[in-house]
């Protein structure tokens, strides 16, 4: 499998802190990439990285054979690279109908195109996506009254809805319910396998990581400590260490 | 079912269309005043778009009413005269107007205002829509406010003078009409407009960067371009308006009357506050009683108007934040087709509880 996003040496310090460390990394076209890593090892310093969110220090950050370390999120976004937050952000005065409108893709929109209505058929693939993360009874509340689990699918909708090639996804079951994460699970890897987005996900439950990835990289103080496909990571004494604390 | 709804809707804005056709006739001696109205729901509508719709609170719209009321005296003046010959002369010598220039001065004038004032939007927007939450809503008000002073020290437009417009020439009764009519027609063309990109791609995205706009840039929405568009639409309809006034008032001053930023400047923020943020209704019910309260305490509490006015302020933003339309939104809101199938019907909390 070629890369995707192809992650060369990139170092990103915030004063004196060094959050990222001559990273070098790849995420497999279609596949399934886990992030794994104690509390402030710098996963979600790396995924602002990837987006755009704040320059980097050094190196390279490639998605799809383009550098995109110097672009701005927007255009990072409307090139079909697009994240969720840990911090579930959806428009929260806004019903969930709305939020999915907004979110197609906006790569082919141009000015004209914005002074027309939302077609049918968009109405009817947000109505499809809701039905898909289990949201349709609630699509007409606003997006700020659901609860955290319920924000945090509609999210994932909205992201669905803009139709990326990739999508990183930081701690998708962060905050759900036990019992609606086999579901999330089972979606996530049809959403791989149907709709083709590759994955890169940062998560904490090992459970589901493992379950999830093809293959996982794990951060630590900042450097990438190890990566491999799930055995093996679960097999790294470097990595049992960093997460009990042995060294 | 839609066919029941869009004889509702006639029963509705019929009325509403003769009455506003129709007021400026039985109620003669009010002619002024309801053209004043009408510059209110404007300027309310206008400063919805941005701070209602889209969460960019700005004090500075004030600067496209001055600038709308200076370009289009510029303009007409210059048609027929030489304008720093015609301010700086004080009324020494007689500078005569034609009806037609000074007609041809009117249209040319009120639509070269509504331009300019939309591209100051670009240019101003441009640098101020770097800033987020109270620094925009500081950053424009010192525009407005720099650019008074710059054009109270302009001596080619008559520095802190002030500049003269003709007299309408006819039956000033006519006149009052006309100018009724021009400010009517300015609103009531804003509000159809508004009525229908509220409802496009572009007014959910606007309403997308109020919710959040780190949100809208992660999902690439091109937040600048469409802040830009808004503000420079609202541009469009404040400089005309403007314009109407300095037809209006005939001669103004460039603090007191053009670019008053505690007058009018905050008049519109208080209309939308007292109505309801982010609703299209809202500006239009709000601007209605605020003129109606303003009017009422002018004449009958001379001395104490301003307290009265402040008193109004403090009660609309403590004890009724999203106004009467947002309150109605929150007890009905089936009324504004918040649905809730299957789930319990949650009423929202608050119209605007994230801007």
């Amino acid at each position: 499998m070629s890369a995707i996003i192809q992650i060369d040496r990139v170092s990103k310090a915030y004063g004196g802190v060094a959050a990222n460390k001559d990273i070098v990394m790849s995420v497999a076209s279609g596949g399934i990439t886990g992030l794994i890593g104690p509390n402030g090892s710098g996963k979600t310093t790396l995924f602002n990285s990837i987006v755009g969110y704040h320059p980097i220090d050094a190196g390279s950050i490639q998605f799809r054979g383009r550098e995109i370390s110097k672009l701005s999120v927007q255009k990072i976004a409307r090139l079909g690279l697009l994240r969720t937050f840990q911090q579930t952000r959806i428009y929260r005065a806004m019903n969930g109908v709305q939020n999915m409108l907004i979110s197609l893709p906006h790569r082919k929109m141009s000015m004209a195109n914005s002074f027309t209505r939302h077609s049918r058929a968009e109405h009817e693939r947000a109505a499809r996506l809701l039905e898909f993360v289990g949201l349709y009874e609630k699509r007409w509340l606003r997006a700020g009254s659901l609860s955290f689990g319920q924000q945090k699918l509609l999210e994932f909708a909205m992201a669905l809805m803009n139709e990326p090639a990739a999508l990183l996804l930081d701690e998708p079951t962060a905050g759900i319910n036990p019992t609606l994460i086999n579901g999330l699970i089972a979606r996530l890897k049809s959403v791989n396998r149907e709709f083709g987005i590759t994955l890169f996900i940062i998560e904490h439950n090992m459970r589901v990581i493992m379950n999830l990835a093809d293959t996982i990289y794990c951060l630590a103080h900042g450097e990438m400590l190890a990566h491999g496909t799930p055995d093996e990571i679960q097999n790294n004494p470097f990595v049992i260490d960093a997460y009990l604390g042995a060294q | 079912m839609k066919k029941l709804t869009r004889y509702k809707r006639l029963a509705f804005h019929l009325p509403l269309l003769v009455a506003i056709l129709l007021a400026p006739f039985f109620l003669p001696e009010f002619r002024t005043q309801l053209a004043t109205l009408w510059l209110m729901i404007v300027l309310a509508l206008t400063w919805d778009m941005t701070g209602g719709q889209m969460g960019y609170n700005s004090l500075g719209n004030i600067l496209f009413y001055g600038t709308g009321m200076y370009v289009a005296a510029v303009i007409t003046i210059g048609i027929a005269h030489d304008v720093g010959e015609y301010t700086s002369a004080f009324g020494d010598g007689v500078y005569e107007f034609t009806e037609a220039q000074y007609f041809i001065g009117m249209a040319a004038g009120l639509l070269g205002a509504g331009i300019f004032c939309a591209l100051c939007a670009l240019l101003v927007g441009s640098i101020t829509f770097g800033l987020r939450g109270p620094y925009f809503a500081i950053g424009t008000l010192g525009v407005a406010i720099a650019v008074g002073e710059l054009v109270s020290n302009w001596e080619w437009v008559g520095g802190g003078q002030g500049i003269s417009l003709p007299v309408y020439p006819g039956d000033l009764e006519v006149g009052k009409v006309i100018f009724y009519f021009l400010f009517a027609a300015t609103g009531t063309s804003l509000f159809v407009l508004l009525n229908w990109l509220y409802q496009t791609r572009f007014g959910a995205a606007i309403n997308a960067i109020r919710d959040d706009e780190e949100k809208a840039e992660a999902m690439g929405l091109h937040t600048l371009r469409y802040k830009l568009a808004t503000w420079s639409i609202a541009a469009f309809f404040v400089g005309i308006a403007g314009g109407i006034s300095a037809f209006q008032l005939i001669h103004f001053e460039p603090l007191e009357t053009a670019y008053q930023t505690i007058n009018l400047g905050i008049f519109m923020v208080v209309c939308v506050l007292l109505g309801g943020k982010g609703t299209l209704w809202g500006p239009v019910v709000g601007a209605v009683l605020f003129h109606l309260f303003k009017e009422i305490t002018w004449n009958y509490l001379l001395g104490w108007q301003w307290v009265a006015l402040g008193a109004l302020i403090v009660v609309t933003v403590v004890y009724f934040q999203d106004g009467i339309m947002g309150g109605l939104m929150r007890r009905k809101p089936p009324w504004f087709g918040v649905r809730a199938e299957g789930g319990e019907a949650l009423p929202p909390t608050s119209v605007h509880e994230s801007a």
